[in-house]
């Protein structure tokens, strides 16, 4: 099934590139159909390209490549971080975990620039702070006060940054993609350079408005990069217990959009692939579709065990043995880049960084509670009345 | 002042603002080639373009979120839904990201997007075409919501909804489209939001509605008066903002309220303001609150059942009568 990590689609009118398409399916038919389980790993990448370690750094700086390390060092221990202070009751409400996929969105928002857009689902605070969303901003969301970077009214699921292009934080499955598709079309419409990349997790792929969106997307080329973490369960549903296909960069073949694969636990293999993606939008070549197989570490948000009834602890040990942190660590140690002694420095000082955000969340105040009617309307000088709730 | 239809006040509205601001659009099904399901916008694609004349896919909840994804990065879409009936599907974005996204960002994003449509029972269209929403729309907080009964009220609230920086729905009577009246030709001619009208001043009675059931209640309030009995009918014409000064006054006026609405009973907006007269003008009232509403059933497709199951004049005359005690 993934015999081509890239499927450019054919235009209807090349009959030949058509045909071709057509043979490719029924080859593919017979193994569709006896395709029972998920793929194990080494399935999954099988097809990744075999590159040299020189090939797989793509020539980027040093220091590109030690913040990209520093970037998922972050997130690792910025996430346990959250998790002690959600044990210990600071932390409210939902809060989804990043660890295990910290390389999808390091990789990806390193392809992009500042001045391009970010959107997500609600696991998202790396993505927020990938996108430079200080940790102390982030944590204080979390601890739900006033200095959160939505002050305290959004916590773990709906974060934002509109200076950073940061633009959430969204907490309904498939909602923000056709919300990224209108920043899309945006950037259209006043002839931007810019990009928007938008995240779903798999099971965000069976809502209409998915599918809804990257019709729109292909339809009017709008400069979108969807990327799809597929990390193998939709809360504790199997994806190949949800979908009737299980490869997911194929759903793009539908609308004659541009997709790809992207191993998901390689931070360079995500920015290789994403790189493609931003230049051919930036240049008018219109969306893509990125399928990036990860898998996350921890249960699915913080009331659901790490393992259990939808998957195995011996399922887990195993993944975590292909640690994205280490992969990569394993490759900048192997080419000089960083040594073992700079990771472990590195990682006392994204420890400390983790620790003040807590410090800094800790010591901001709760949002005034008299702030509760202010920011729900931009006009709220209007003749009438538009709350009803008798109370001001 | 011009006498033009509905139709080509809302046109008119349109047209200048576009011409106004080019960030505003115009996207939903048939709006360009076609020229709008229902003519409004005839004319605008060939002036306009087809970046700022779009016609989509039918695919409500994806064009609907579009446009919330464009105006929270600064330009001002004019969504249209063919009927509000379709725009259901696309309650999910109109409900949990545009109403709530300047909340659950600490006020980050401005929302400067108007849906529009229309709404309610046309004729004989069954159950899944003929539905008033504008109370079920008002209900979340975020949401403005406006529903003229004029040509001059839809050219002037649709030009206030576009220019507001949040998500105004304007609910148009698709009965209404052709009817005539005066609409002035003033570019800034706006009417602006929370504003109720006195569309007949009376002593005796209140009716108190909006939309197209505004000229259920004159027609009421003329047969009533050859009665004797002189009724006022204030068109609320927005929902949220509510006029409640308005609302007050012609209770504390009048003493006696028919509350006359197209949509349900159930959670109605009629239900609100007969909850905000108990609560805030109690001691004003000589009779209690009646109202008057669609039956409360999905609409049936035989002519006399449909008669039978709209707000009627009939039934506004008799509530009438009802709070007058006689």
């Amino acid at each position: 099934m993934l015999k081509k990590r890239t499927h450019e689609a054919a235009p209807a009118e090349d009959t030949a590139a058509a045909t071709e398409s057509v043979a490719h399916a029924e080859d593919q038919a017979p193994e569709a159909a006896v395709q029972e389980a998920a793929p194990d790993r080494e399935a999954m990448t099988a097809e990744k390209p075999a590159l040299s370690d020189e090939e797989r750094l793509q020539g980027l700086e040093p220091e590109k490549l030690r913040k990209m390390m520093y970037d998922m060092l972050l997130a690792r221990r910025f996430e346990e971080k959250v998790a002690e202070a959600y044990a210990l009751g600071k932390i409210g409400g939902f809060c989804h975990l990043y660890i295990g996929q910290e390389a999808v969105a390091v990789g990806a928002i390193h392809a992009q620039t500042p001045d391009d857009y970010v959107m997500t689902a609600y696991r998202e605070h790396v993505h927020a702070l990938q996108c430079g969303v200080t940790p102390g901003a982030v944590m204080a969301e979390l601890y739900g006060r006033a200095d959160g970077c939505s002050k305290g009214k959004g916590g773990s699921m709906h974060m934002f940054d509109a200076e950073k292009n940061y633009l959430g934080g969204h907490g309904i499955v498939g909602g923000q993609i056709p919300l990224a598709l209108g920043v899309a079309w945006k950037i259209k419409y006043r002839q931007e350079e810019r990009v928007i990349q938008v995240y779903c997790g798999e099971a965000a792929v069976n809502q209409g408005a998915f599918h809804e969106s990257l019709n729109m997307a292909a339809l009017w080329k709008v400069p979108m990069i969807l990327i799809v973490e597929n990390n193998r369960f939709g809360m504790g549903t199997a994806w190949e217990r949800a979908s009737s296909l299980y490869d997911i960069y194929q759903k793009a073949t539908a609308y004659a959009m541009p997709s790809a694969v992207a191993d998901g636990m390689d931070v360079l293999d995500m920015y290789r692939v994403t790189k493609e993606a931003v230049d051919r939008a930036r240049a008018g070549g219109g969306p893509t579709l990125i399928e990036a197989r990860t898998y996350r570490f921890v249960g699915h948000s913080m009331s659901d065990p790490v393992s259990g009834v939808y998957r195995t602890k011996e399922d887990v040990e195993k993944e975590k043995g292909n640690d994205p942190i280490r992969i990569f660590a394993d490759l900048l140690a192997r080419q000089n880049i960083l040594s073992q002694e700079e990771l472990e420095q590195m990682d006392e000082e994204v420890k400390r960084v983790s620790e003040e955000s807590a410090d800094f969340a800790e010591k901001s105040p709760e949002p005034a509670v008299d702030e509760l009617y202010t920011e729900i309307y931009a006009t709220e000088d209007v003749n009438g009345r538009l709350y009803f709730d008798g109370r001001r | 002042m011009a006498v033009i239809t509905y139709r080509e006040a809302l046109n008119q509205a349109l047209a200048e603002e576009m011409e106004r601001d080019p960030d505003v659009f115009l996207m939903g099904e048939e709006v360009g080639v076609y020229n709008g399901a229902y003519k409004v916008s005839k004319g605008l694609l060939e002036k306009f373009g087809e970046m700022r004349v779009v016609d989509t896919p039918i695919t409500e909840l994806g064009f609907a979120g579009l446009g919330v994804g464009a105006a929270m990065t600064g330009v001002r879409p004019v969504i249209e839904f063919m009927t509000w009936n379709f725009a259901i599907l696309a309650f999910d974005q109109i409900f949990n990201s545009a109403a709530k996204m300047r909340s659950m960002s600490g006020g980050q994003f401005k929302m400067p997007i108007t849906f529009r449509g229309p709404t309610g029972a046309a004729l004989q269209l069954a159950a899944q075409h003929s539905q008033a929403l504008e109370s079920q729309v008002a209900h979340y907080p975020g949401v403005k919501v406006v529903v003229p009964g004029t040509p001059a009220d839809a050219k002037g609230l649709l030009k206030a909804a576009i220019r507001d920086d949040d998500p105004v729905c304007v609910f148009e009577g698709e009965m209404l489209y052709n009817l005539k009246g005066e609409v002035p030709e003033d570019d800034d001619f706006i009417i602006p939001l929370g504003v109720a009208d006195l569309k007949r001043p009376g002593s005796d009675v209140s009716i108190i509605t909006h939309g197209k059931m505004i000229h259920v209640a004159l027609q009421a309030a003329a047969q009533l008066e050859k009665n004797g009995i002189d009724a006022e009918v204030l068109d609320l014409r927005s929902l949220r903002p509510l006029d409640t000064d308005a609302i007050l006054a012609t209770v504390a006026k009048t003493n006696r309220v028919v509350l006359l609405e197209e949509g349900w009973a159930f959670g109605g907006i009629t239900a609100t303001i007969a909850a905000l007269i108990q609560e805030e003008a109690f001691d004003h009232l000589d009779a209690p609150v009646l109202r008057v509403t669609q039956a409360d059933v999905p609409m049936p497709y035989a002519k006399a059942m449909e008669r039978a199951a709209k707000p009627s004049v009939e039934m506004v005359i008799q509530k009438v009568n009802q709070v007058l005690y006689r």
